[in-house]
């Protein structure tokens, strides 16, 4: 929230002009804690409410805060076709691998074979990479960091809210209470600490051998390309249908 | 002066919806809704409106009220299954106060059921879909000049009561066609949502001690504040005060059920000498007024009862309307749904349901056999497409 905050100032976003959009989760409450035009939706349906927003007032920022499960699971499908618009939204999706609110149940990012209430035998199914998705499905500007390093999780958010279209930045988190106890990782500190040092930063895969990426986060701008951006293609229509053409 | 057009009642709908302001809609294709898109996909950018195709009936339902939060006026159109799938962001909408129209023209159901055929199936769940007590408004018009002034009304009683107004429609009304009278936009009402008048660090968006319906204030103006659909205090942040979150959901339920007599519309035709009186809305409606004149050329005295606004339910209206009758028939497209709402409501006459839903429209010769079958013997026919409720 804070490197949430600071990326506003940054960017010197008014508060008056921005919004911020967050669903349900460990994520959820992140948005009545900022003093801006505020909107805590139904679980997974952060996406939907941000696009009718931004298309009602497409000269406003509107930002939006989700997590692995409300934005990869139950609002998987409004996640796809957000990055396919490529409509001006920053989407933060905090990642902690699990659905910690409820109690730790598996989501669709914990890693295969970790323990949770709704997998005692271990998980079976493979973990969704994020970014990954959103480049397949058309985001213009991907990146991911983690709460390991504030500074870089602050450059990642700027760098998101910079950009005109749909941007998502992934971060990295810590659930040591519902995720990490039951999966090597039970204190806060450790689990942070173990976050740091499976980072890697983007600069560098290039020179690793592709063994040394194993289990590692690559941190850092994945990917960032200019598209045109949904709202500006609607504003031109609306000038061609202005002037009767098609 | 109005002046006079062919039109289907989907395209009713999207035209009355740009004269009442409606500049923002989101929908998903689906039978037999999908011209109310169609219309508005070309219409919109002419006056500088939005218009988006969602992935999903759920993200069209969400679009419209996040487009509302902007403030924009706004609506999305669907049918059976869409309408089973916007239940969830409905409800926040209720809760969070947001003005919005969600058209449903009603298909015949359950389930994928009967895609091209008219039903009146979703009346209760237009009522009742969406979890937890709420309040809501449900209009349903019969012909289509009083489908564009319904829809007009949809969209001030929604901005009037910061709620979302349902406008049901069927497949009959929304792929026919007949004479409309448009009324010029001069002589519409059209109603906006009220602005606080109050500077911003005063504003309470939820505010339970003033007024049933506070101000609404659009996001970007200078109000910043929080909605969320957790139950929320006046200030809009969430509570789990118990005083707090009974006062918020009385005020919430009341905002409708007190301005009830603003909201109610009905028809009532032939009523004054009727022995038998008919009970029945939209479609099915058209089928029974012509029951009516059969039956009346027939010698029997019927008159017919029509809500146009479905909820609130018209309690008061309808008991002072067949006090005199002997006998109430209620005709539905459905398995006997408003029936029920009836029978609490009227307790001293036979409630006689006609019900039908084979997908076809009722015939008006099915109804006058049943109405003349229950003078002359005093029972019913005893076959598959009538239910007897008493």
């Amino acid at each position: 929230m804070k490197a949430i905050v600071r990326a506003m100032h940054e960017q010197g976003i008014a508060k008056d002009d921005a919004a911020v959009i967050s669903g349900i989760g460990c994520s959820g409450r992140m948005s009545s804690y900022l003093d801006c035009n505020t909107l805590h939706t139904p679980h997974g349906r952060t996406l939907p409410f941000a696009t009718g927003l931004k298309m009602a007032r497409p000269n406003k920022s509107v930002i939006v805060v989700s997590g692995d499960g409300d934005s990869m699971a139950i609002g998987g499908n409004h996640f796809i076709h957000a990055c396919r618009r490529n409509i001006d939204l920053t989407l933060i999706v905090a990642n902690n691998f699990t659905y910690g609110l409820t109690g730790g149940q598996f989501s669709p990012t914990t890693p295969a074979q970790s323990w949770a209430p709704t997998a005692p035998f271990g998980t079976l199914e493979p973990q969704f990479d994020i970014c990954e998705m959103a480049q397949a499905a058309g985001a213009s500007f991907v990146a991911r960091s983690t709460v390991a390093n504030l500074k870089h999780m602050t450059e990642m958010i700027r760098l998101g809210l910079e950009h005109k279209g749909m941007s998502v930045v992934e971060v990295i988190s810590n659930c040591h209470v519902n995720y990490g106890r039951k999966n090597m990782h039970p204190e806060a500190p450790e689990m942070v600490n173990w976050i740091r040092e499976c980072c890697v930063d983007k600069e560098v895969i290039e020179v690793l051998p592709v063994e040394a990426l194993e289990g590692k986060f690559v941190v850092g701008v994945l990917s960032q390309k200019q598209r045109p951006e949904y709202a500006a293609q609607w504003a031109e229509i609306v000038e061609r249908a202005k002037n009767g053409r098609h | 002066m109005p002046h006079i057009r062919s039109m289907s009642g989907n395209a009713v709908i999207a035209e009355a919806a740009i004269a009442a302001g409606c500049r923002f809609f989101a929908g998903y294709p689906i039978t037999p809704s999908s011209e109310i898109a169609a219309v508005l996909a070309e219409e919109l950018p002419k006056v500088g409106g939005v218009f988006l195709q969602m992935e999903d009936e759920i993200a069209a339902m969400g679009a419209i009220i996040g487009a509302s939060l902007g403030g924009m006026k706004t609506m999305t159109a669907t049918s059976g299954p869409g309408f089973s799938l916007k239940q969830e962001n409905l409800g926040f909408a209720c809760m969070a106060e947001v003005p919005c129209v969600v058209v449903n023209v009603m298909r015949g159901g359950p389930s994928t059921g009967l895609p091209t055929l008219p039903a009146q199936g979703d009346v209760m769940q237009a009522r009742w879909g969406t979890h937890g007590d709420h309040p809501i408004i449900v209009l349903y018009p019969a012909d289509l000049t009083e489908m564009y002034h319904q829809t007009v009304r949809a969209f001030n009683l929604a901005e009037q009561y910061r709620t979302p107004v349902i406008l049901l429609s069927d497949e009959l009304l929304g792929h026919m066609s007949e004479r409309v009278e448009i009324p010029d936009a001069a002589d519409l009402t059209i109603v906006n949502r009220r602005k606080p008048d109050v500077p911003p660090e005063q504003y309470l968006p939820y505010d339970v001690r003033r007024e049933l319906v506070p101000p609404m204030a659009n996001f970007f103006e200078g109000y910043r504040y929080h909605v969320t659909g957790l139950t929320h205090d006046e200030t809009g942040f969430p509570t789990e005060d118990p005083d707090l979150a009974e006062a918020q959901l009385r005020r919430l339920m009341l905002k409708v059920s007190a301005n009830a007599d603003d909201i109610l519309e009905w028809e009532e035709d032939g009523l004054a000498d009727a022995e038998i009186a008919i009970f029945a809305y939209g479609a099915a409606a058209r089928s029974v007024r012509e029951a009516i004149a059969e039956l009346r050329s027939l010698g029997v005295r019927a008159g017919l009862f029509r809500p146009i606004t479905l909820w609130p339910f018209p309690d008061k209206a309808l008991h002072l309307a067949v006090s005199r009758a002997g006998a109430l028939f209620v005709v539905e497209m459905n398995m006997g749904q408003m029936i029920r709402e009836v029978e609490r409501s009227i307790r001293h006459i036979p409630i006689i349901g006609v019900h039908k839903v084979s997908g076809q429209p009722i015939d008006p010769d099915e109804i006058v056999f049943t109405v003349r079958d229950y003078l002359e013997n005093g029972t019913l026919p005893r076959n598959a497409v009538y239910q007897m409720s008493v």
